[in-house]
């Protein structure tokens, strides 16, 4: 009985024990969970606002966005540059148990060569884990269709859509149009479009010159993103300007037919003499300008820039040679203006000429005999010039040279254009070299120091043939606005009297169509009017006196040594419409390589370009319609 | 003593009442309806976090019926018997975590589950349940003065350091804790003279910075994390912010059902999971989280309730220990959502998302129903069964 009694007693202690901790245990516990609940309350109702606008913070992203690149169309409104899409694929490496697994997937559907795979390890190395990686651009619509089918073993990997650049035209228009390519660090500080992923940057011809017009203006977007960035919705929007469309004057057909018909080291330019307007522009080798734009790989640039040929030259802007016999135009207008010499004045051509010890030799090695100044330019008599610029003088050629467009800036809407070089005595001595006669002399020929581009001299052919100080241009219209100098009186004249230039066109009618001519295979069909030219040989290396005497033939020597051949023309003669400048690298004679491959040039454009109407910004709307 | 006559009347009851269907009418039905209103929280949660109930939400409803099923059935096994298997479920418990080291699944850099057929299962999350039992057995017999015998208090340590030691090598130092905290609970209330009492939790409490040399470096930088989680906002303190961001943003209304920005854009890391109650405070604001804390609360005090009810001493410490598994559970994940302390992977019961999770909860509210049904029952010479 009391066994049991003490039994209880101690149950009982035990009970109150228990009932006490417990109770002390149950309280404490509540009393914790009152404490969650006043956090709850200070987070959510007394700092509600700051971790709302937090919230705001998270969710909106404000971007820029890339407004649509203006297109570039050549004068018939053909496009030559403009915008495809371009599906990419990205990875967002969140998104993913294993990277490496993913891509392994994906080059099974899309192969992914070793180069890539390491770019895309060091953006991610280099990325926060929920920005997206670029996997790889410009896949197919198979391709896309085909990630898109297996996404449930790609995890991560999305499919973007973004633009990119085409050019229709691929190699026949690089050097004029030029490419676009991403903007390189320094520029990103300027226009916060150039931040923008996948946006890309004029770097040469066209789309660098007109890069402000063709970009537009940067537009933005509030959006709505998710924790990975991803786009849920568009909340607010401030559209960009899109960029405009450009004209250019050239003629596609007639470019990729020029092209198509010259070889290395042979380089065209034709020009609308009338106002200035290039037409084309060929040279050989050329590039494709899309390359750029998808990103250069460096072996192909390190090809490119260490090939003999220099494919990423246009030699119409950068090649530079001696005019050679071209330039005697230069010479007499030269000696005309200083009255060293009248029109009808002869000068005795005995084949060479003496001067301070020195022979200088003419190409015809018995002589012209006596000649005139159109006979002269007929003939090409080296000796007539040698010694109109002995009279003359190198500065006044020099200034001559410089009115007619060479060795200036001529303004052609193709950036890195280069100058050309035209000697002066003032040059020379800034060289620290004295001026001789004897350098004069020489320099009577196109020889020497001269170095000018195909486009310097069929700009100097163009004011030739209209007398007015038209410069070389691209540009035809901006936007649907037609730009200033496509009609003849946009330019102002030369101040050459008429008479003198009407000398230099007899002239070089008579290279053509005058008996002993030098370039009698120019002469064109009846039907196109007649043509007038100069032709040009000009030695690339010295011809020693033994070789002179043992009978110096070009052809049998080695290409790289043969003589460059040089043709310039007009045509009509009588009503003057376009001018051409042809360069063959080692062409050996301007009258046998050149000038019929400037006849056929002029053929060419003519036929192409009968009937073209002036530009016109109706014609632009209509290749925007279509 | 006027509390003296239902006591009587119910212990009549519980002597005559062995049908089983006396028994159902014990089970306490106004719990199981706030154990399924806990549960409706968890599916209108778990429907928002899988934009439908496709995803998480109708798993969450069968699962749970499952486990309401599984919880009767317990509730009407005589606790007694549940006593005699006491030791060997904590056998059985220790034997699966020992399992889950040597074969089980990697999760986040620790073996935490193994496959028993469909069904992934938590050894220590069983573990913590199978711990309550087997110490409730261990002080059922004890009178006063063993429980102030050292010696005789010394076993009961190492049942609860075998299993924290084996569920911290995984490494998941979140349940290790919890595991000890329920064992101290049990300890606690079971009558441990206060000085013996805090002298064991010195003396582990001394080993802890030993134990921080052997954390894993993502269990220090969670520390280190909780101590600064701004300094390294996109790192591992990102999911911190991002959950305060939620709830704050959330308001005193929030912002109404499937309408959490936080949550919908995938701010919130593991929202179906161990970041639930951050949806439901984002879209339900500060109203709705505190109604699903008051509802978590009503569970641990009820569980407190069945334990001052017991007549026997293996119930009530039962009791306590479940009731405080379950105030663990809510108290820490809830701190985790609202950075009070660092983040460890702790679901919110019967709310988040998980099969395993859903299960292991439901067996300890099973066996509190047992208690709860048993309340009345002698213990010592075993009567008829």
């Amino acid at each position: 009985m009391i066994l049991e009694k003490n039994l209880r007693r101690a149950e009982d202690r035990q009970r109150r024990v228990f009932t006490r901790r417990a109770l002390g245990l149950g309280l404490g516990q509540l009393g914790l969970l009152g404490f969650l609940g006043s956090r709850l309350w200070r987070i959510q109702a007394e700092e509600g606002e700051k971790y709302r606008t937090l919230a705001e913070d998270n969710r909106m992203s404000a971007r820029y966005t890339a407004p649509a690149r203006g297109r570039i169309l050549d004068r018939n409104g053909r496009v030559l540059a403009e915008n495809r899409l371009n599906w990419r694929a990205v990875l967002v490496t969140e998104q993913t148990n294993d990277v490496r697994q993913t891509l392994e997937a994906f080059s099974r559907i899309v192969p992914l060569q070793e180069h890539e795979l390491a770019r895309i390890e060091r953006d991610i190395r280099r990325r926060r884990r929920f920005v997206p990686v670029t996997v790889r651009e410009f896949l197919s619509w198979e391709e896309m269709a085909k990630v898109e089918v297996n996404a449930p073993d790609l995890p991560g990997i999305l499919i973007d859509v973004g633009s990119t650049r085409q050019y229709p035209e691929r190699e026949d228009m690089a050097h004029i149009v030029g490419y676009v390519a991403p903007p390189a660090e320094r520029d990103i500080e300027g226009d916060p479009l150039f931040g923008l992923p996948g946006i890309r940057l004029g770097r040469a011809g066209v789309e660098r010159f007109h890069d402000p017009v063709l970009r537009g203006r940067v537009g933005a977007v509030e959006l709505e993103v998710n924790a990975v960035g991803r786009v849920i919705r568009e909340l607010n929007r401030r559209d960009g300007v899109p960029g405009q469309d450009v004209q250019i004057s050239v003629e596609a057909g007639l470019q990729r037919a020029l092209r198509a018909r010259v070889t290395e080291g042979t380089t065209v330019v034709v020009m609308d003499c009338r106002n200035g307007e290039v037409l084309a522009m060929a040279s050989q080798p050329s590039f494709d300008p899309e390359v750029f734009a998808a990103g250069i790989s460096t072996q192909q640039w390190r090809d490119w820039t260490t090939s003999r040929s220099t494919p990423l030259i246009n030699k119409a802007t950068n090649g530079l040679y001696a005019p050679g016999s071209t330039f005697k135009m230069m010479v007499a207008l030269a000696a005309l203006e200083a009255k060293s010499i009248g029109p009808l004045d002869r000068v005795f051509c005995p084949g060479h000429l003496d001067f301070g010890g020195n022979r200088f030799h003419c190409h015809q090695r018995r002589g012209h005999g006596g000649v005139d100044m159109r006979t002269a330019l007929k003939v090409s008599c080296d000796v007539y010039f040698y010694e109109l610029a002995r009279r003359t003088g190198i500065d006044q050629i020099a200034a001559m040279a410089n009115r007619f467009g060479m060795g200036v800036d001529l303004g052609i809407e193709i950036p890195g254009t280069r100058r050309g070089l035209v000697p002066t005595r003032a040059w020379r001595q800034s060289k620290g070299k004295p001026w001789s006669i004897g350098d004069t002399i020489v320099h009577g020929i196109g020889q020497g120091f001269y170095q000018l581009t195909p486009l310097s001299l069929a700009t100097m052919t163009a004011r030739l043939a209209t007398g007015r100080a038209v410069e070389p241009h691209l540009t035809r219209s901006v936007g649907g606005r037609a730009v200033a100098g496509s009609r003849p009186e946009d330019w102002p004249s030369l101040g050459i009297p008429e008479r003198d230039l009407k000398i230099m066109r007899e002239g070089m009618w008579a290279v053509v169509n005058g008996a002993g001519g030098t370039a009698a295979g120019a002469r064109l069909p009846g039907k196109y009017g007649t043509l007038a030219g100069k032709t040009g040989s000009v030695q690339v290396r010295r011809v020693t006196r033994q070789q002179r005497e043992n009978g110096f033939n070009a052809e049998r020597v080695r290409r790289e040594w043969r003589p460059n051949a040089l043709f310039v023309a007009y045509a009509p003669y009588d009503n003057p419409q376009y001018a051409v400048s042809v360069v063959v690298e080692h062409g050996v004679s301007g009258a046998r390589t050149a000038a019929p491959l400037a006849r056929e040039v002029l053929i060419e454009t003519f036929e192409r370009l009968r009937g073209t109407a002036p530009p016109d910004a109706q014609r632009v709307a209509e290749a925007e319609r279509r | 003593m006027s509390g003296a006559a239902p006591y009587e009347r119910r212990l009549l009851i519980g002597d005559r009442g062995n049908g089983l269907l006396r028994k159902f009418w014990r089970v306490p039905w106004l719990f199981v309806l706030l154990l399924g209103a806990v549960a409706a929280v968890g599916y209108v949660a778990l429907w928002s976090a899988g934009n439908g109930p496709e995803a998480y939400a109708q798993k969450h409803a069968f699962r749970f019926g499952f486990g309401l099923v599984m919880m009767l059935s317990i509730a009407l096994v005589d606790i007694r018997l549940i006593a005699r298997a006491a030791y060997a479920g904590y056998a059985l418990g220790i034997a699966l975590l020992v399992l889950v080291l040597l074969h089980g699944n990697v999760g986040k850099g620790a073996q935490r589950w193994i496959d028993i057929g469909p069904l992934q299962l938590q050894p220590s999350e069983l573990m913590k349940i199978m711990l309550a039992l087997a110490l409730a057995a261990w002080f059922q017999r004890a009178s006063w003065e063993k429980v102030g015998n050292l010696l005789f208090l010394l076993p009961p340590v190492a049942m609860i350091l075998v299993p924290m030691g084996l569920i911290l090598k995984q490494p998941n130092l979140g349940t290790a804790l919890i595991t000890g905290m329920i064992g101290a609970a049990i300890f606690f209330s079971a009558g441990v003279r206060l000085w013996k009492f805090l002298l064991i939790l010195g003396g582990v409490a001394g080993i802890a910075p030993i134990a921080y040399e052997h954390l894993r470096d993502y269990q220090k930088a969670r520390i280190n994390t909780f101590l600064d989680p701004e300094s390294d906002p996109l790192g591992a303190g990102y999911n911190i912010i991002q959950s305060k961001i939620a709830l704050g943003s959330g308001g005193m209304w929030g912002k109404g059902f499937m309408q959490g920005t936080q949550g919908h854009l995938n701010f919130l890391p593991e929202k179906q999971t161990d970041f639930i109650f951050t949806m439901i405070a984002e879209e339900f604001g500060l109203v709705g989280a505190l109604a699903t804390l008051a509802l978590l609360a009503l569970v641990v005090i009820f569980c407190f309730v069945v334990a001052f009810r017991c007549r026997h001493q293996f119930g009530r410490l039962l009791a306590v220990g479940l009731g405080t598994n379950i105030f663990l559970y809510v108290f820490v994940n809830i701190a985790m959502v609202t950075g009070s302390i660092p983040v460890g992977g702790v679901p919110l019961p019967l709310i988040s998302h998980g099969g395993s999770a859903m299960l292991t909860t439901m067996l300890g509210f099973g066996l509190l129903m047992s208690v709860h049904v048993h309340r009345d029952v002698e213990f010592g010479e075993p009567r008829g069964r």
